[in-house]
């Protein structure tokens, strides 16, 4: 039992120091900027924890992070390893908007959950597509993902650009490829008077919860897990692996089709906007999500804490581009390298736990033994 | 009259196709390299957006558009020793720190642009290089010999590669490796030292391919690739790893996108349907996708870190 701490402890500390590593190096570059990493640092969690608002704020901005991480979680746990969540952002949101459009006088009660609903629909049917071509025609989910957000996003640009766009867009001749402002029964209802925290937060953290007893509290998660962790002997215990890896790819999706759904009903403007890239709408949340889950060690109920370090590292971006006049697009670089640091950090991770493997006896340290064998 | 006007169009769109599909052809081919030796690297978009910031910013500094190739070369060869070090020395999941390498590419890209460069500002693009001879032939010669020198030395790069890879022994040992390293290191070749190459000159490649992007266009701007570096990934499975087959897989990209850009020129196809349009490419990959991997077979080897005894 007290192996098991230690280890879970490495698990974790390891990863964090990887973290920690990145950051360092971003605090080289603030210097390189001409800003004081200190203060910059400072700042930046200052601004994203130090009051109500700001951790408002950071909340809201963890929302898609929480919800494409859980579902990166259950993809990479079946081991789909895809990145799709972009474009299964995308296309929940285009649903959940479509939704909005089309019922603008359904109550809020009913249409809150019709466009939630819709969203997860529309990111589970895009990932299913992927998970489909790779169970039936061994298509790559990797590429297959990666042209999939390249089509949703382009698909995004056609809508908006055409039947969705605000009419008052084209009475003014403006022409900025966004819808008119949707419905107000299906804002997401705000939790604190006067800031941001709306509905979006607490849904997040129900599903967080309900991944983390699909995984370890069903048969679904039990057969998702065995397909990921042995194919062959999954197939040999009358595991379906094709229709396993297809729902793995459909619940990934239908996590990140809410995120997408969140965004624009818990959005300030009330609308879906494009700026003609994925990134624009998205806020890469569809990428950075994988950093939260590879963090939490694809734990659901980790990555809570992890989407919120990096929620409030994209609002700390942004108060101290003003403070200090670094530009923003510093965190997507510091994400970038945290991704690089965390992915290698698993090599320090599993040799740690092979020096001590001898003095454990668990079930999990065969498992460490056989990928070190692979 | 009509019908001479009707050769200038095709003459123009295939002469503008290829110098389209020159981004893709470097990117795909240094793709193709790394993974014929079984390495995957999907941080392609973010080094070709280094190499395209470097270059366009050593142009403005230098006005000197080879001094912003070599930069750009050499940004790309720098990430690929990073690149090597995580997936060769640490062995990280190659699926997934490729996607950091992206992000990092995509921050950094903008950071130093924003920083150091602010209000775009445009650089003078290179001037077309006309093969003697050649380039007056009546036809052909417009759409193939009167091109800048990136587009030469990137077609250049393909029976280049493919002399290497299937006619020089080095070749032979990234195909060895990239098939079965156990076997390849039992036999003495250095399964590190080869992937290393590999990947090194790869990124060097995807680093020339984001310095030929931005000098082609004159411009930097945040996320100047839009993609392009991940369709050039999969353009190495359209081209079943082979240097000739990633030409034909460029080229077709290439087209595709020059006959949009005409179409949209023409009013042929309405504004709004140009985003649909846009949607072709990724749409005929994935069909690509469906048909090769039933046909061909990728590298056994390929995202499998090595560990000698395992």
């Amino acid at each position: 039992m007290k192996t098991t701490k230690t280890k879970s402890f490495i698990g974790f500390l390891i990863p964090l120091g990887a973290v920690l590593l990145a950051l360092a190096i971003g605090a080289v570059m603030l210097l390189s900027l001409g800003a004081n990493p200190i203060s910059g640092y400072a700042t930046m969690f200052g601004a994203a924890f130090g009051s109500v608002e700001g951790f408002s704020e950071t909340a809201v901005k963890s929302i898609p992070l929480l919800l494409v991480g859980v579902g990166i979680c259950i993809a990479f746990r079946a081991n789909v390893i895809n990145i799709g969540g972009e474009g299964q952002m995308v296309m929940g949101a285009l649903l959940s908007t479509s939704v909005a459009l089309i019922f603008p006088s359904v109550p809020s009660l009913l249409l809150i959950p019709m466009v939630l609903l819709a969203g997860a629909i529309g990111g589970a049917f895009w990932g299913s597509i992927a998970g489909a071509l790779k169970a039936y025609f061994n298509v790559s989910e990797i590429l297959s993902t990666i042209m999939l957000n390249i089509v949703a996003v382009q698909f995004m640009n056609f809508l908006l650009r055409g039947v969705m766009i605000d009419p008052g867009e084209l009475t003014r001749g403006t022409g900025i490829p966004q819808t008119m402002r949707l419905t107000e029964n299906a804002d997401l209802p705000i939790l604190l008077e006067g800031m941001r925290m709306h509905l979006g937060v607490p849904i997040a953290l129900f599903v967080a919860f309900g991944a983390y007893i699909l995984l370890w509290r069903t048969a679904m998660g039990f057969r998702l897990r065995s397909v990921g962790y042995n194919p062959h002997a999954s197939r040999y215990a009358g595991i379906s692996v094709p229709r396993n890896v297809t729902a793995a790819l459909a619940f990934r999706g239908a996590m990140a089709g809410i995120a997408g759904a969140i965004l624009v009903f818990g959005s300030e403007s009330h609308r879906m906007v494009t700026d003609g890239g994925s990134t624009g709408f998205t806020g890469s949340a569809g990428f950075n999500g994988i950093v939260v889950a590879l963090l939490a060690g694809l734990h659901p109920l980790w990555s809570i804490p992890s989407a919120l370090l990096f929620g409030g590292m994209l609002v700390g971006a942004n108060a101290l581009q003003r403070a200090a006049q670094v530009p923003s697009a510093l965190i997507i670089a510091l994400n970038g390298l945290i991704v690089v640091f965390v992915v290698s950090s698993e090599y320090f991770k599993q040799r740690s736990l092979q020096v001590g493997r001898v003095a454990l006896s668990d079930d999990e340290s065969t498992e460490t033994q056989g990928k070190n064998n692979e | 009259m009509s019908d001479s006007f009707a050769v200038m169009i095709v003459v123009a769109t295939i002469a503008s196709g290829i110098r389209l599909a020159t981004p893709f052809l470097l990117a795909s081919l240094g793709e193709a390299l790394g993974q014929r030796s079984g390495v995957l690297n999907l941080g392609v978009d973010g080094v070709m957006l280094l190499g395209a910031f470097s270059a366009y910013y050593t142009v403005l500094q230098t006005n000197n558009l080879y001094y912003g190739l070599l930069v750009g070369i050499v940004v790309g060869l720098a990430s690929g020793i990073f690149y090597g070090f995580i997936t060769l020395n640490l062995q990280a999941e190659q699926g997934v720190s490729g996607i950091g390498i992206y992000l990092f590419g995509l921050g950094m890209s903008d950071l130093l642009f924003q920083k150091f460069v602010g209000t775009p500002r445009p650089i003078l693009p290179f001037m077309p290089l006309d093969i003697p001879v050649l380039s007056g032939l009546p036809i052909v010669g417009e759409m193939l010999f009167q091109h800048s020198i990136i587009v030469y030395i990137a077609f250049g790069l393909v029976p280049l590669m493919s002399f290497v890879l299937y006619r020089t022994t080095y070749g032979l040992n990234i195909r060895a490796i990239g098939e079965n390293p156990e076997a390849a290191d039992s036999l003495g070749v250095s399964v590190m030292a080869t992937r290393y190459s590999a990947i090194i000159v790869g990124n060097g490649l995807a680093g020339l391919a984001g310095a030929a992007l931005a000098i082609e266009l004159g411009i930097f701007q945040q996320n100047l690739t839009n993609a392009m570096g991940f369709i050039a990934i999969a353009l190495v499975y359209f081209g079943a790893w082979s240097p000739k087959g990633v030409m034909i897989g460029s080229l077709v990209f290439g087209m595709v996108q020059s006959i949009v850009l005409q179409c949209k020129t023409f009013g042929v196809i309405p504004r709004s349907a140009s985003d649909l349009a846009a949607m072709a490419p990724a749409i005929i990959t994935i069909l690509a996708l469906v048909i090769v991997a039933k046909r061909f077979k990728q590298p056994s080897a390929l995202t499998k870190p090595y560990v000698r005894g395992g």
